[in-house]
């Protein structure tokens, strides 16, 4: 699998959302080319708003430019927004039920060398348990360019993260995301991986890795809130077993939204990968990725122990 | 244009619904809710530029309460402006009514937003004021790309208002949103300030000092005006010269006494959020005339 970048691709969406609707603005806090705004601004510099290292106000202005009919695209890293300016997103986005499109950049320990202060690990779970909101995690570099266009055209508060390293790309252009759908990318009888975000790379790679062994169902969550229960109920009737995966902590992130659902509709064992109630630390994507078990390798690991 | 007792008579009427109301919710912000009186009352009935048939007319001024605590004197204005029915105040903070303890956007037309979490309304309003002052900037910069008069003036003569507490100046959110608007120099954007000295825990200049208020948003690049904000000729004057200022935004530091009108509320922290029992809410009644 080739690598893309995640980040480039949404600005690449966001582009052509901005083309498609003139309402389209985009708002970035002193991190316009890192979060993948930079064509966005250079194309439509009257459409783009920089506000400074400020992200409540990030928000509230993207609130107010929503309340006049825009469509506003407000972008930071993970940590800051919607790390910083909880509440804000809560009252005037959530409770107001205001278009805006929260932009979470570099969330996950795939940041790197900057560390833990960097390395969002909680966004997913702060974000869905907000009434209205919607919350996405891209697969890779095409799906992510699609999930910008689709959240210009739907008139709720969503929250989109991405990471910021390079992710293999598992898509085509046949692919059409929408918001809502789970998408089987291998069936299979023994297992069903969920994953969502980068992390579905990564359990297609390690049911390859099993394939002789165990008949993994691969099954990509790009939609974490609303789920799409159908698909996940169907597939778990048929195997029985479930693993999920995300570069989060495993408390209240997709992982938690799954056992949710199956506890309530179809009571099953789960084991969840992802971040174990701590914080990351510096070193390459690569690095972290293994330490924390979040490769293909370690997650074809866990797999064969547990099935 | 109503004479201007005409309007203090609005602000009284707006006053003892403000006490009724919150007498019987048994809870509720009367000091804010009666200091604001007038500047609502000469909102209302001068300023704002409304619709009473349509809360959303494209052509409406915008008044975001960033204050949401104060509720009480945006609902009783409403009754009093018509735009809401005057029996429905007294279901204030109930279940089921649309009277939000603090104004929830879904609940109530006329509201531009939802507030109640201090510090948020600038930034909103700014992000509104931006709005209305690039659609300005995009059909006056149509007007001269094509060399034709187009039939639709741009609308730079529509206003964002919007009222803060002094207390909530202690967010940060406030500042950052003054910067953003001295920035996208939105001459179409109108602060009013409510400088009553009082916060929930007492004397703002004793929580948080406050002052030199005027020099700190003169040095955010603000226009900034000071009125007597229980005076409704001076708020009257001072929305005048905030909107002929069309370069940077304007703040209007409007000194209320906060309880104005009732004297044994009149500047006692206190009445911040405590509700008037009967026998209190009938003596503050009595004064109110």
């Amino acid at each position: 699998m080739k690598n893309a970048s995640i980040r480039q691709a949404f600005g690449r969406g966001l582009a052509r959302a901005a083309e498609l609707d003139e309402n389209v603005v985009a708002l970035a806090a002193d991190l316009t080319d890192s979060v993948g705004f930079g064509e966005f601004a250079k194309k439509f510099p009257d459409r783009f708003i920089q506000v400074g290292i400020a992200e409540q106000n990030l928000v509230t202005i993207a609130s107010g430019m929503a309340h006049l009919s825009k469509i506003p695209f407000a972008a930071s890293y993970a940590v800051f927004s919607p790390g910083r300016n909880y509440e804000q997103i809560r009252t005037t986005i959530c409770i107001n039920n205001q278009p805006v499109k929260i932009i979470g950049s570099h969330a996950g320990v795939n940041a790197g060398p900057d560390g833990a202060t960097h390395q969002m690990l909680e966004d997913i779970a702060l974000m869905r348990v907000l009434p209205n909101m919607i919350v996405i995690a891209p697969g890779d570099a095409i799906e992510a360019e699609q999930v910008a266009v689709v959240m210009a055209r739907d008139a709720r508060p969503n929250y989109v993260r991405y990471p910021r390293a390079d992710s293999s790309v598992i898509f085509d252009n046949q692919h059409q995301f929408e918001i809502g759908p789970a998408y089987i990318l291998k069936s299979g009888q023994d297992v069903t991986l969920l994953g969502t975000g980068t992390m579905t790379a990564q359990l297609l790679m390690a049911a390859e890795m099993l394939a002789d062994k165990i008949d993994c169902e691969v099954i990509h969550v790009p939609t974490i809130k609303p789920l799409d229960e159908k698909t996940i109920l169907e597939s778990v009737k048929k195997t029985g077993r479930v693993i999920t995966a995300e570069e989060h902590q495993i408390a209240g992130g997709f992982g938690s939204a799954i056992t949710e659902l199956l506890s309530e509709k179809l009571p099953t064992p789960v084991t969840r990968i992802g971040i174990n109630d701590q914080f990351g630390q510096s070193g390459t994507a690569d690095e972290l990725l293994d330490f924390y078990g979040l490769t293909a390798e370690r997650i074809a690991q866990q797999i064969e122990q547990l099935v | 244009m109503p004479t201007i007792k005409v309007i203090e008579q609005h602000a009284t009427n707006i006053r003892r619904n403000i006490i009724r109301m919150i007498a019987a919710a048994g809870s509720g912000h009367p000091a804010g809710s009666l200091g604001l009186a007038d500047i609502f009352a000469a909102l209302y009935f001068e300023i704002l530029k409304f619709n009473p048939q349509n809360p959303d007319d494209p052509d409406r001024d915008i008044l975001v309460v960033s204050n949401g605590h104060v509720c009480p004197v945006l609902y009783a204005t409403l009754a009093e402006a018509g735009l809401i029915p005057e029996e429905e105040l007294m279901t204030l903070r109930q279940f089921n009514s649309r009277l939000q303890g603090h104004p929830h956007r879904a609940a109530l037309p006329w509201l531009e937003t939802t507030s109640g979490p201090l510090g948020e309304g600038l930034s909103q309003a700014a992000g509104a004021a931006w709005v209305i002052a690039s659609a300005a900037k995009q059909s006056s910069a149509t007007e001269n790309d094509s060399g034709l008069l187009r039939l639709s003036t741009p609308r730079n003569d529509r206003y964002v208002y919007c009222i803060t507490g002094d207390g909530e100046l202690d967010e940060g959110n406030i500042w950052e949103g003054a910067m953003f608007a001295a920035k996208y120099r939105l001459g179409n954007l109108i602060v009013i300030v409510d400088r009553n000295n009082i916060q929930l825990d007492g004397d703002t200049e004793e929580i948080m000092p406050l002052e030199i208020l005027h020099d700190k948003w003169a040095a955010f690049g603000w226009q900034v005006i000071e009125i007597d904000g229980n005076n409704v000729q001076s708020i009257i004057d001072g929305c005048s010269e905030a909107r002929a200022e069309t370069d940077r935004p304007s703040v209007i530091l409007a000194h209320t006494t906060p309880g104005k009108g009732v004297s044994f509320m009149e500047n006692d922290y206190k009445w911040h959020g405590t509700a008037p029992d009967e026998e209190q809410a009938r003596k503050a009644l009595e004064e109110l005339r």
